[in-house]
């Protein structure tokens, strides 16, 4: 085993990482800003892949450029699920608001299995095969204009929140809501944009995930739960925490695959979750509450 | 009243081997189940309000050790349920140790349980005693030798089984809710700074839930293994069957004796006649359950967030 095909592996990690952040990032705006834990999120990823795919195979879209119409898809689905559906449940239990959404989950992930049947859908891009040679370390074509693309998403939700207006409205909904109705926010309106934004984050990170994965509908649980790992690695409420988790956890995997068995990987995802939820409960970047 | 009710239902149900076929049997092996597990979860959510999504670790452990402990050693799944209870109790303790002692809440100790469940799916999956991936099967015994003490019996058989042990866990979560275990966990799930401050030890009262929750479902896990006589990991420990087993509970009732018990009974055989129509019209819809589920989830939760049972019974006046 040398040190380059390890770095290469490395690299791969991160790649894949970057999209897992993106998704991760919907996950943290939506828990972040109100406080409602989408459990439906990893469902709404695979809905973007089978998006994905059908543009691909019906228009020959490829997943990279279908990722923009598909995230606004999922921001207008985002902000009419708030609106109409989620709204009463703010500042429920959580028990109620859990049951709510793992309830859309399966209405969801289930009616995906009866449209497209649980056969895995592959897109076969002509440039799957394409690489970069840098140094000892090959890029895939694909993987890398995903990871960038992703990136650059991730640092527009990042930039949006920290110089916009309405971002700066939304934080002040998360740092402070009775004020921030006081001041003559419309809450209400914010958090289904809130809502909208996070999903529009997972539209676009599940559209560009058909090109590491086939799409089948088992594949939600495990996105819900590898979202949720990341925000709380990276930490709650860090916009950056989520995009630092998804490199780690992608890292993790990629290095536990090679290394071991690809099977085994999430196994360390979840040792990994279990040792910061003991050591550092509010993730790496967060801060004590 | 009440009692004159319990003993007429308690009659009926004896009586429905005398009459029911091999599928009615099946369905209500099924619902005796879902009331079983349903009250294992019950008991730490529904009454010390600590949200579980991990109880598929418990009835796995309890359907593994006992199997194979049979498979191997020749112990009596009597006795392995122990064995399987005390596993059980042990991951719990880990896993509420865990969360009571650092502080972990609410979501984030749900996600701990799920995190804990799907670390078992993964080693069980890599375990050559437990078959791995391939799976675990218990072979079964001739026909005529089958005996009671090996868990081994025809429908009847597992049908009264599992009756017994729906209606002892209800019996038990009624006697826990009455004793002072039930006002403690209450008192701490309603306002636990008021019951701290009234020296009430949050962290015995909800560590006592936890393990009684796992004990009850590891005992589930015993009839999960031996009525089905075979194991795989990607199935008994997937999450799926950790939200499974807590649909009837909150259906029925959360923090109610009788919750689980109505949610069972009109979850699955529901569940099952939509699927048999589904059938009927041809239709190869295999979603169509757990939409049909989702769907009354969202109902339920919009409608009556507190359950079907404490509505149902004021309007038959037996609360």
């Amino acid at each position: 085993m040398t040190a380059g095909l390890l770095l290469g592996v490395v690299v791969q990690g991160v790649m894949t990482g970057l999209v897992y952040g993106l998704m991760a990032l919907g996950l943290s705006v939506i828990f972040g800003v109100i406080r409602v834990v989408n459990f439906a999120h990893g469902e709404f990823a695979v809905l973007a892949m089978y998006a994905a795919w059908v543009a691909f195979t019906q228009w020959g879209v490829d997943p990279i450029v279908a990722a923009l119409p598909i995230s606004a898809g999922c921001f207008v689905l985002g902000f009419g699920l708030q609106r109409w559906l989620v709204s009463p449940f703010v500042g429920r239990a959580e028990h109620e608001q859990f049951i709510l959404l793992a309830g859309v989950a399966m209405v969801l992930v289930n009616l995906l299995l009866m449209g497209f049947g649980p056969d895995a859908r592959p897109v076969n891009l002509p440039y799957a095969l394409d690489s970069y040679e840098i140094g000892p370390v090959i890029l895939d074509k694909a993987r890398l204009v995903a990871a960038a693309v992703a990136f650059g998403l991730t640092g527009g939700v990042i930039g949006f929140f920290r110089f916009t207006r309405t971002g700066t409205a939304i934080r002040a909904c998360a740092d402070n809501l009775l004020g921030a109705a006081v001041v003559g926010l419309d809450v209400k309106q914010l958090y289904a944009l809130t809502f909208g934004i996070g999903l529009a984050c997972v539209g676009a990170a599940g559209a560009m995930l058909v090109t590491i994965s086939d799409a089948s509908p088992v594949l939600a649980h495990g996105f819900t739960l590898q979202g949720f790992i990341i925000v709380i690695i990276g930490g709650l409420g860090s916009l950056a925490g989520a995009l630092l988790g998804g490199v780690l956890i992608g890292v993790c995997e990629a290095l536990a695959g090679f290394l071991w068995q690809p099977s085994m990987k999430s196994l360390f995802s979840f040792l990994l979750l279990v040792a910061v939820l003991a050591l550092r409960p509010q993730g790496l970047l967060g801060k004590r509450p | 009243m009440r009692w004159v009710a319990l003993a007429v239902l308690g009659a009926g149900l004896l009586a429905v081997p005398a009459v029911a076929g091999r599928y009615e049997l099946s369905v209500l092996i099924l619902v005796f189940q879902f009331v079983l597990m349903g009250q294992a979860w019950n008991v730490m959510m529904g009454y010390a309000g600590q949200l579980s999504l991990g109880h598929a670790l418990y009835v796995g452990l309890g359907a593994y050790v006992p199997a194979l402990l049979w498979l191997h050693l020749g112990v009596s799944p009597l006795i392995g349920v122990f064995a399987g209870m005390a596993a059980a109790m042990l991951a719990a303790g880990v896993i509420g140790w865990l969360g009571l002692r650092f502080g972990i809440e609410g979501v984030y100790f749900a996600l701990l349980t799920i995190a804990f469940a799907e670390i078992a799916r993964v080693a069980f999956d890599h375990l050559a005693i437990t078959g791995g991936a391939g799976g675990l099967f218990l072979p079964v015994t001739p026909e005529g030798r089958a005996s009671w003490w090996m868990l081994d019996g025809g429908p009847v058989f597992f049908y009264y089984l599992t009756l017994g042990l729906a209606a002892g866990a209800t019996g038990v979560v009624a006697w826990l809710a009455r004793s002072r275990f039930g006002f403690l966990w209450r008192a701490v799930r309603d306002d636990p700074v008021a019951a701290e401050a009234l020296g009430v030890n949050l962290f015995r009262a909800r560590m006592q839930a936890i393990l009684v929750s796992a004990a009850m479902a590891s005992v589930a896990g015993v009839v999960v293994a031996f009525y089905y006589r075979n194991l795989f990991p990607g199935q008994v420990f997937d999450m799926s069957r950790s939200l499974e087993l807590i649909l009837a509970p909150i259906i029925g009732g959360l923090g109610t004796v009788m919750g689980p018990v109505v949610g069972a009974a009109l979850l699955t055989p529901a569940g099952e006649a939509l699927a048999a129509l589904v059938q009927e019209l041809g239709l190869d819809a295999p979603g169509v359950k757990a939409v049909a589920y989702g769907l009354l989830l969202i109902a339920v939760i919009w409608v009556r967030p507190s359950g079907i049972w404490p509505w149902l019974a004021k309007r038959l006046g037996v609360s």
